[in-house]
């Protein structure tokens, strides 16, 4: 295991942790609010300091945690799973199923993302739930095409065609022989694609279209924080690490994964 | 490649219907209307509620709602806005040339420091600077830019002074000198395009560096060292000029990135371009410009593409010729 794969491992480990233990840890009610309290700097009563509300920043830092890991992993499992097999289907089948999913591809990746989701979040009730589906079903393409050009150069292997002349269905081949040969790369997909669904997240309830207050989530805090920033910049400063680090911790396992199993940087 | 340009256009085509299709539906199916807005309202009687819904067309079955919009859409009419009644297309053009700006600025920094971070990460492999370049890099796909944005508004801004942090133009714009306004406006425009060029210029450099790595084992390099050549000579005439090829395709495919990118934080900016004049139209339910936005950017993003396609033809002479 190198270097890069281990911090990366540490990192998403230690907030696997506290998003699991957040009940436990943190010292205060997230969204018990103390007026007395208000926009107090960072202490050895309140570690991250209060909100406007007198809310204890680090309690609500804590809370967010599993929010925005579960909204990584649920979306992007939606988009990988999606994205895995439009790629599988049409780089086995080719002819006109391919053309076909390939220009529905090339529709998707045409839209800025953001500006999709956003679409959609703004006319859906913005709930996590919505905000995983939507996310999930955004980002599959740039997998899909990936999967594709692999599966082109693989389908034409001799164990492929061996299997076929053995008689073996499409759906056998496509599971058992040409899926386990691009499972890494559409790993390495999964972990580099939470980071960044986390960070969409974030951008959402950052712009009150994600967690809707007051459950809180690293978005938001950011949002109410950014009207204090002048007098309270510990409001800003510790949910954007908390998403910076978490994000960092995905990708450096992405990277990990990609230096060990030497797999060529290609745009996922 | 007369050929080539033909198919090319058909695939553009079917691509931009597919486009209006998604757009449209989305809109369209997604639950709320637009006549709900009124209902909060109690000033607005039955009566001029109906006339509204018969004045937008909303009482239309969509299907035919969709073609009527699609027609007009070949003549650059999206209606007008729900708002304020203005025409769609004129409310995007005015925005339109201040995104184009912003983004035209970025895709320049993000090829231009790209490429050159990228050499000098290969040049300088395994070294400190190499390490620096790559720990940028990390950052760049790590930090959620609406965060660095506030953070630079605040030490910039706020704390230092130095920039401005909201807008294109300053209060006293029109009582400047002419190379006053232009100052005025690098000035507004240096955080937007720093912010909007992070995420593109960390995968551009990432690209650069590992491709420039890759060509230094190649035969055709070794063979210019050890016919002498020097090695400046060798990175930017031999080996950049391999990596540029897919340089090409891989801006045209940063497009959307940057155009997404500039909804969140034009807004933060509060930079007159079109990225806040759609999160504006997102949060009121503006219909008409809502889908004129999406099409246009969209558009944007598709013409954006095909140019890549046409210069990485006329740069890589095994498919001109082919």
């Amino acid at each position: 295991m190198n270097k890069t794969l281990k911090i990366g491992i540490i990192i998403i480990g230690l907030f696997l942790l506290v998003g699991i233990f957040a009940k436990h840890i943190s010292p205060k009610n997230p969204v018990q609010q103390n007026l007395l309290e208000r926009l107090q700097p960072p202490s050895s009563k309140h570690f991250f300091g209060t909100d406007e509300l007198g809310r204890d920043v680090f309690s609500r830092v804590i809370n967010s945690t599993m929010v925005s890991l579960s909204v990584g992993i649920i979306s992007v499992s939606i988009s990988v799973f999606l994205g895995t097999i439009v790629g599988l289907v049409a780089g086995y089948y080719g002819k006109k199923i391919d053309i076909i999913l390939m220009r529905i591809v090339d529709i998707v990746l045409c839209f800025p993302t953001f500006f999709l989701i956003l679409m959609v979040i703004a006319f859906l009730k913005p709930n996590i739930y919505n905000i995983m589906i939507v996310i999930g079903l955004t980002s599959w393409p740039g997998l899909a095409r990936y999967v594709r050009a692999e599966v082109l150069s693989i389908r034409e292997r001799e164990y492929v065609l061996s299997a076929k002349l053995a008689g073996l269905g499409s759906s056998k081949i496509i599971f058992y022989h040409i899926l386990p040969n691009v499972i890494v790369p559409v790993i390495i997909n999964f972990t580099l694609g939470i980071g960044s669904a986390i960070l969409i997240e974030s951008a959402l309830s950052f712009l009150g279209l994600g967690i809707q207050p007051p459950q809180p989530s690293w978005g938001n805090i950011l949002a109410s924080g950014k009207d204090y920033i002048h007098i309270a910049w510990w409001l800003s400063l510790f949910p954007g690490m908390a998403i910076f680090i978490t994000v960092m911790g995905f990708n450096l396992v992405g990277e990990g994964l990609r230096q060990k199993f030497n797999i060529k940087e290609k745009k996922l | 490649m007369i050929r080539l340009l033909i198919s090319r256009i058909i695939v553009l085509f079917i691509t931009f219907i597919g486009i209006t299709l998604i757009t449209f539906f989305i809109v369209n199916i997604s639950p709320g209307k637009p006549q709900d807005v009124y209902d909060m309202s109690a000033k607005i009687s039955y009566e001029a509620k109906e006339r509204l819904i018969k004045l937008y067309g909303l009482d239309k079955p969509i299907h035919i709602r969709y073609f009527d919009w699609l027609k007009r859409l070949f003549f650059l009419d999206f209606g007008n806005s729900f708002k304020d009644d203005k025409p769609v297309i004129k409310k995007i053009l005015e925005r339109l040339p201040a995104t184009l700006l912003l983004n035209i600025l970025s895709l320049g920094i993000i090829f231009v420091l790209g490429c050159l971070f990228g050499i000098l990460a290969s040049i300088y492999h395994g070294k400190i600077f190499d390490k620096i370049i790559t720990i940028i890099i990390f950052l760049g796909y790590s930090l959620p830019k609406y965060w660095i944005a506030i953070l630079c508004m605040v030490l910039f801004g706020i704390k230092l002074g130095w920039l401005p942090i909201s807008g294109l133009r300053s209060v006293n714009y029109d009582y400047l000198l002419w190379y006053e306004k232009i100052f005025d406006i690098i000035k507004h425009l240096i955080l937007p395009v720093i912010i909007a060029s992070i995420g593109g210029l960390a995968g551009l450099t990432q690209y650069v560096r590992g491709n420039m790595l890759e060509q230094l084992n190649s035969e055709y390099v070794k063979f210019a060292k050890s016919k002498g050549t020097k090695s400046f000579r060798i990175i930017f005439f031999h080996m950049f000029r391999n990596v540029l090829i897919p340089v090409v395709t891989i801006i045209g495919l940063s497009l959307p990135e940057l155009i997404g990118g500039g909804f969140i934080f034009e807004t933060i900016f509060s930079y007159p371009g079109m990225g806040r004049l759609g999160y504006e139209a997102i949060m009121s339910r503006d219909y008409p410009l809502i889908m004129g936005i999406g099409t246009i950017t969209a558009v944007l993003t598709l013409l954006g593409n095909f140019i890549a396609d046409i210069v990485y033809v006329y740069v890589d002479p095994r498919i001109r010729y082919k």
